[in-house]
């Protein structure tokens, strides 16, 4: 009775976490690069939108990603030009992109689909489905490892595994690869990797695109792999949620999977129960509905420790003389 | 003989209406110690940041071991041959010391075997100049003068043969310092060339073949180092004759204003950074702390400025200073009659981005002159700025500059401005010219010699034994805490005090001064 339980909340832990990590890493590359980007849930939003839109305009779920992708990456230009280009304040064109994309996404909808500011809800071919892994069937009697690997790692979409696999490659890419040394350089010393003759700009203009590619691969799964279609402000604080996940991570890959499983158990806690029981009393569903959101500012305030950012995050880079 | 290393011809750069460089040649000789010298704000920084293409010069050329050049950007710069060290450091701090040295010269898009390849260079690099440091340190677990190595290093990497050192010795010990010139001997006799920009006449009379100088944008003379003097090259840089020494007329001290008694501090880490300090400044004496950066003067200062809390006895005029809770602050310590001008002015004496008005009333806002019932009377406050800035020839003399926008000595100042004028019965002195032009620090001398004839006390700290030598009254040398001895300056000489400073205290000498016996018997007694 138990075990199903604890089955049925892992799977979709991990499917609540998807968005969550895919954000969160989206994050790590930009403020490892020293622009600070609390415009994630609105790059969510778009993505989301204009996946859903293409999708149910087309039938197809890959150019509808292609669409959320895009979108997600022009918004992330915008925030470039503004911050990196302009030297613009950094959080002022965070809250611009959120704002522009609650606004803009729900105003096309209605204006394109006459539905409540809703797209269409998508079916078939239209949406991302689950891919069962190699072996799922054979493997799901197993006690315990069997319907593990059947119904919690296998059954998910194609962007799932995307964003597990994106942690790796996160971290090879960061740790490993020329691109990722001055990638965290220019985040914490703009001035050695200029006078290393690297050119400042590109290098973070690069972080930030790589955050917009992300934050679409988020977006397109909230409204073609999670839910089947946009719906208003469905990012419902993910990108916020992905940032806090950012910070307990302390902007590593690694720590970023483990935090952002640990926030998404959370939503896969209050989403299966109405009410926890604890015998003595009852802890009532507003309460747990509102348990991740409460845990998030929790962890944030006491049990993050000294979490040092990248030194160089939201400050513009001047050449000094 | 071979083509000249650097050669530049008819260099300007101006900034809108500031002309930083004006039409400057100057050739430097390979295998040769370049020196370049003046006054802050004389042009030093601009030409240098032209050879390595920071800036792009308006007019003239650059040749290169006789070719001509063009350095748009730092790349071009390193591809020629050219590496600099800044003086502040271009370090990423969490990174290890190879990280920074392959940053920007990984020769490969993966890390692992830049690593290897740089890890095995770095070992030839640093036995070849003997410039010893562990590859897998992190930067901000090094000291400075090991940092400013991995600079060094980082420019040998790159294969330059033509060094840039900007203001080298500005943050480093006397000790650091001179090993750091042994290390430009070591690079001189491996024929790189070095250019070292200073505005310290004592370093370029020890270490370079060929000094330049330079003054209000012009390249006014290149001489050989063995043909000239010290006196001969502060005039040509200020244009007039210089007091190296301060005229200043004996003094004559009066009772005691401050005593300080069995001062302890233990930092954050609980370490004891003050071991039991005892010490006295009399009315109309100035008080030279001396010591190597880091043996307990700033803590001390930071003490009695009311910064930090301590335990021990300190009196003032008499009455005891709370060292901790309530009363011990900054401001109380102001009401009582002690002016501060801290050690770091950029950190702890200004804000950087306000107007040099509002500088010049911090820490002194409350004040009824300054105030308008409950507001703020600032137009009394920019007239009182105005009339500082007149009288300490603070320039540009423009109250709404931003402090960011003065000079280092025009910044500093400001700051004595500020805490001479309340005419304090003790005044706090840490590094009073830290990075402060030649013309300046006669003037600030002036100044606080000026406030000691008012028969005011002064405890004066500063890491250039030059300075405590030339303006003490007495000399007090602090080493690990505790006071290693004290001199009178007519006493004792540079090699002495050095001895204190570095913690021996037999110095084979014996000072009868009533004093000073008293406080060595009180410290020496306690040292292991």
């Amino acid at each position: 009775m138990i075990f199903p339980d604890a089955i049925q909340i892992a799977d979709s832990t991990i499917r609540l976490a998807t968005p969550l990590l895919l954000a969160c890493l989206a994050g790590l590359f930009s403020e490892r690069s020293g622009v600070f980007d609390i415009g994630l849930e609105g790059k969510m939003l778009v993505a989301a939108f204009f996946s859903a839109a293409v999708a149910a305009v087309t039938g197809s779920v890959w150019l509808g990603l292609g669409a959320g992708v895009a979108a997600a990456m022009a918004f992330a230009l915008i925030h470039a030009v503004a911050s990196i280009t302009f030297r613009g304040d950094q959080l002022i064109s965070g809250v611009a992109i959120n704002f522009l994309a609650a606004g803009m996404t729900v105003l096309i909808a209605q204006d394109w689909f006459e539905q409540g500011s809703r797209t269409p809800a998508l079916t078939g071919a239209a949406r991302f489905a689950p891919i069962r892994l190699p072996g799922a069937d054979a493997l799901s009697e197993v006690p315990l490892i069997g319907p593990f690997y059947a119904d919690v790692l296998s059954g998910h979409t194609i962007l799932v595994y995307a964003g597990l696999l994106a942690v790796p490659a996160t971290w090879y890419i960061l740790f490993r690869t020329r691109f990722g040394l001055r990638l965290r350089a220019v985040g914490e010393n703009p001035a050695a990797v200029d006078t290393a003759g690297i050119s400042v700009a590109r290098l973070r203009f690069s972080a930030v695109l790589i955050c917009g590619l992300l934050c679409g691969l988020a977006g397109a799964y909230l409204a073609t792999g999670l839910a089947a279609g946009f719906t208003k402000d469905m990012t419902a604080g993910r990108g916020f949620i992905a940032l806090a996940a950012l910070i307990f991570a302390k902007w590593r890959p690694w720590y970023a999977l483990g935090s952002c499983l640990l926030f998404g158990f959370l939503q896969a806690v209050s989403n299966r129960y109405s009410t926890i029981d604890l015998g003595l009393f009852e802890i009532p569903n507003a309460f747990v509905l509102a348990l991740p959101y409460i845990l998030t500012v929790v962890i944030l305030a006491g049990f993050v420790g000294r979490a040092v950012p990248p030194r160089a995050g939201g400050e513009p880079y001047v050449k000094e003389r | 003989m071979s083509a000249p290393a650097i050669e530049l011809r008819g260099i300007s750069k101006s900034f809108g209406p500031v002309r930083a460089n004006r039409d400057i040649s100057i050739t430097v000789r390979p295998g040769t110690i370049h020196g370049i010298i003046g006054e802050n704000g004389a042009g030093k920084s601009t030409l240098m940041s032209i050879l390595y293409g920071f800036y792009t010069a308006d007019a003239g050329e650059i040749r290169i071991h006789g070719n001509r050049a063009e350095i748009p950007d730092s790349q071009a710069a390193i591809r020629a041959g050219i590496g600099m060290v800044f003086q502040h450091f271009k370090l990423v701090q969490n990174f290890t010391v190879l990280e920074n040295i392959v940053l920007g010269a990984e020769g490969g898009r993966f890390l692992s075997t830049s690593l290897e390849k740089a890890r095995r260079l770095l070992k030839r690099l640093s036995d070849e100049y003997e410039l010893h440091v562990n590859p897998d340190a992190r930067i901000e677990d090094l000291g400075v003068g090991m940092q400013q190595r991995v600079e060094i290093l980082k420019a040998l990497y790159r294969q330059a043969d033509i060094l840039i050192l900007d203001e080298p010795t500005g943050v480093l010990t006397p000790s650091e310092a001179d090993h750091l010139f042994r290390i430009l001997q070591g690079l001189k006799r491996e024929g790189k060339t070095v250019i070292l920009i200073t505005h310290k006449l004592r370093e370029i009379m020890d270490v370079t073949d060929t000094v330049s100088v330079m003054r209000r944008g012009e390249m006014t003379a290149t001489v050989d180092t063995a043909s000239t003097s010290a006196p001969e090259l502060a005039e040509l840089m200020v244009g007039r004759k210089v007091l190296l020494r301060v005229d200043k007329a004996p003094a004559r001290p009066g009772d005691k204003v401050l005593e300080v008694d069995d001062l302890r501090v233990v930092d954050g880490a609980g370490v004891e950074r003050l071991r039991g300090v005892s010490l006295s400044v009399r009315r109309g004496e100035i008080l030279g702390l001396a010591g190597v950066a880091g043996n307990g003067q700033s803590d001390l200062l930071e003490v009695l400025g009311g910064m930090r809390a301590g335990t021990g006895r300190v009196t003032v005029n008499g009455t005891a200073l709370a060292l901790s809770g309530s009363g011990s602050d900054a401001r109380t310590r102001r009401r009582r009659g002690i002016g501060h001008v801290p050690e770091d002015r950029q950190r702890e004496g200004l804000v950087m981005d306000f107007h040099a008005w509002e500088n010049v009333g911090f820490g002194y806002h409350n004040d009824r002159r300054y105030a308008r019932g409950l507001l703020m009377d600032n137009a009394a406050l920019r007239a009182d700025a105005a009339a500082k800035i007149a009288k300490f020839d603070i320039r540009p003399a423009d109250p709404w500059q931003t402090a960011r926008n003065f000079s280092g000595g025009n910044q500093q100042k400001i700051v004595i401005a500020r805490e001479l004028e309340r005419e304090p019965d003790l005044l706090l002195v840490g590094q009073p010219t830290r990075g402060v032009d030649i013309g300046a620090i006669e003037f600030i001398h002036e100044q606080i010699v000026a406030l000691r004839d008012q028969g005011k006390a002064i405890l004066l700290v500063s890491v250039e034994l030059d300075e405590i030598m030339a303006l003490s009254d007495r000399i007090a040398v602090m080493f690990d805490g505790r006071i290693m001895g004290e001199r009178l300056p007519a006493e004792t000489d540079e090699r002495e005090l050095g001895l204190l400073m570095a913690g021996i205290a037999d110095t084979g000498r014996d000072h009868p001064v009533g004093e000073v016996e008293a406080n060595l018997a009180g410290t020496a007694g306690k040292r292991e």
